[in-house]
């Protein structure tokens, strides 16, 4: 009685039949993300296999890749590049999970006077545009002011290990909130039955709760992992398009620019522009897949 | 009860004090590490809006102190509004997020309703392709998106902005809210469609529903437009269409010896976030952390 009362569209259509409130819940979204973010990616990949000649493109096939890794000059930049955002990535893997870890921590204790206060003010770095973020360091770090004498910024030893440190300056409340939520969503009765095991605050927290973080430092390293490979505005705020001194703060982001838009001298080059997005997309697809591969299926999970 | 009494009762708790002092160590640490790293957050903003209010001598020769009747100076501010259009770029910023926000917010969970209610052919195939955006960052594309602009006439306009966004944000929004629709109660759709109710009136009827993931959303969607860069940079270089971010980036770097103007810009950006963050800080946490469970 109560199926005959179903109507036609009910959830379980098992006849294929033309349901035209499935194209309109769908339609805008797909349409939307496919015009603007599927195809100029494609079209980017596409172009990237493209030169100019005498003012046409013409297909070249691999040649713009192999002219980015063997040219002299383009390859010395490319693999400083590369390796530049390895190096700041690996400053925020090394510094932003202990920090956070810490704090996230302290902030899900049982009793906390102040919770809401302290988490609120941790987080408003992260709130900030990164223009910001650049120009406050820039400021407080300038000799000009004085609060620090060494050009921490100028020197090509130091600027972009503190280039790095201002990013983690800032993204640190991500990390501390997910950890933080997965602290705070730990059932009672499981701290609750190692305590009555006889474990101190110490082994519940490294031999409990630091294995049901695990994956979420995973997560959250591979996100830092694809934010730092296409991050731009932060050096590009601070030390321009150049990334200097002497490209040491050039990231693939900065690289991408150039190439793309030229600049000084160099000219310009939509087709070695969608070149260097189209490594950038490898090394971040290496990535994520070394997440997948190398960690994520290593690592034990838990089900609460 | 004598006084005698009492003292032997506190001479006999004496040997216990070792475990209360380190009771109060143990309340008092996490307070200590909490205030400290409040200060590495929080300090060098408080330095920028104090010495923003003050005069150029007393900023390089007091950085630390509070801005005093003596050295009290907004000049700063007025070279601002002066020599750029802020009020116009805040307007830019406002409406390209809030409009990109809610496009993400109804699209997505147009979206997702459809990808969590009915089942059709290729519903785990599309589900996988929406997915697809969320680990693949959309600047990659930019060379596409420009050239895709400039055929459809939207450079320079904030419509290809709203676009560009809207399509950054929905792979997530789209994602996350597919969990949130798949554990509203069937039955209740299913009283509403017995009621008569369209499919329409169902997403209506379940939206509110999934109101702790709306939230989520649109945290997470907000920020990166609000505070971009990138995109602002490359596809709305013109006055009239810019955006606060790339304002104060412009301005910045023109007035770079200005300090009271460099203190101000950066003031002026940093406190409508700043002010609606701590407002709805408790929901805006709320949100991030019921979004990171899933």
């Amino acid at each position: 009685m109560t199926a005959s009362l179903r109507p036609a569209a009910s959830r379980v259509g098992r006849r294929p039949r033309f349901r035209p409130h499935l194209w309109v819940f769908l339609a805008p979204a797909v349409l939307i993300y496919t015009v603007f973010m599927v195809y100029p990616l494609l079209d980017s990949m596409r172009l990237s296999m493209f030169a100019p000649r005498d003012g046409v493109r013409v297909f070249v096939g691999l040649e713009n890749f192999v002219h980015l890794l063997t040219d002299d000059l383009l390859s010395d930049r490319f693999w400083n590049a590369v390796w530049n955002n390895l190096i700041f990535f690996g400053v925020h893997f090394v510094v932003q999970n202990p920090i956070g870890l810490l704090l996230a921590a302290l902030l899900s204790a049982p009793v906390l006077r102040g919770r809401a206060t302290y988490r609120t003010l941790l987080f408003i770095p992260t709130t900030l545009s990164v223009v910001i973020v650049g120009f406050i360091w820039q400021l407080i770090l300038s000799p000009a002011w004085g609060l620090v004498e060494t050009p921490l910024l100028g020197q090509s030893s130091t600027a972009l290990l503190t280039l790095s440190l201002m990013s983690v300056w800032q993204y640190i409340g991500i990390p501390m909130i997910l950890f933080y939520a997965v602290l705070i969503g730990i059932p009672d009765e499981l701290l609750e039955a190692s305590r009555v095991d006889g474990a101190n605050g110490w082994q519940i927290f490294w031999r409990v709760k630091f294995p049901l973080i695990l994956p979420t430092i995973g997560i959250v390293s591979v996100i830092t992992y694809v934010a730092n490979m296409n991050a731009f505005d932060l050096i590009y705020t601070v030390k321009g398009a150049l990334a200097g001194p002497d490209f040491a703060t050039d990231i693939m982001g900065t690289l991408f620019y150039r190439t793309f838009f030229g600049f000084q001298l160099q000219r310009g080059s939509s087709t070695m522009g969608a070149t260097v997005a189209t490594m950038m997309f490898l090394l971040i697809l290496a990535g994520v897949l070394f997440y997948f591969y190398g960690w994520q299926r290593r690592i034990e999970r838990y089900q609460l | 009860m004598t006084a005698v009494d009492q003292r032997a009762r506190i001479t006999r708790r004496r040997p216990s004090s070792g475990p209360t002092l380190r009771r109060r160590a143990s309340t008092l640490v996490p307070h200590v590490i909490l205030v400290a790293y409040a200060l590495v957050a929080c300090g060098p903003i408080v330095l920028i809006v104090m010495n923003s209010f003050k005069s150029r001598r007393s900023i390089f020769e007091e950085p630390f102190a509070f801005p005093t009747a003596d050295t009290f100076d907004i000049s700063g501010f007025q070279t601002v509004f002066t020599r750029a259009r802020f009020e116009l770029y805040f307007l830019n910023s406002f409406i390209v997020t809030v409009t990109a926000v809610f496009l993400v917010l109804l699209l997505g969970s147009m979206a997702a309703f459809a990808l969590a209610e009915y089942r059709f052919t290729g519903a785990t195939l599309l589900a996988l392709y929406m997915a697809l955006g969320i680990m693949i960052p959309i600047r990659l594309g930019t060379v596409g998106i420009l050239e895709l602009l400039v055929s459809l006439r939207l450079v320079n306009s904030l419509t290809g902005l709203v676009l560009v966004y809207t399509a950054m944000g929905l792979p997530l929004a789209v994602f996350v809210l597919t969990t949130f629709f798949a554990q509203v109660p069937g039955d209740l759709k299913d009283a509403a469609r017995i009621d008569g109710a369209g499919e329409y009136r169902v997403y209506r009827l379940a939206l509110p529903l999934v109101r702790p993931g709306l939230a989520a959303i649109g945290v997470y969607t907000m920020l990166p437009i609000w505070n971009d860069l990138w995109f602002p940079l490359i596809l709305t270089p013109s006055e009239s269409v810019r955006t606060v971010t790339l304002g104060a980036q412009l301005f910045l770097g023109q007035f770079v010896t200005d300090w009271n103007a460099v203190l101000a810009v950066l003031t002026l950006a940093m406190l409508p976030m700043l002010a609606l963050y701590i407002v709805f800080s408790r929901q805006f946490i709320r949100g991030l952390t019921s979004g990171a469970v899933k």
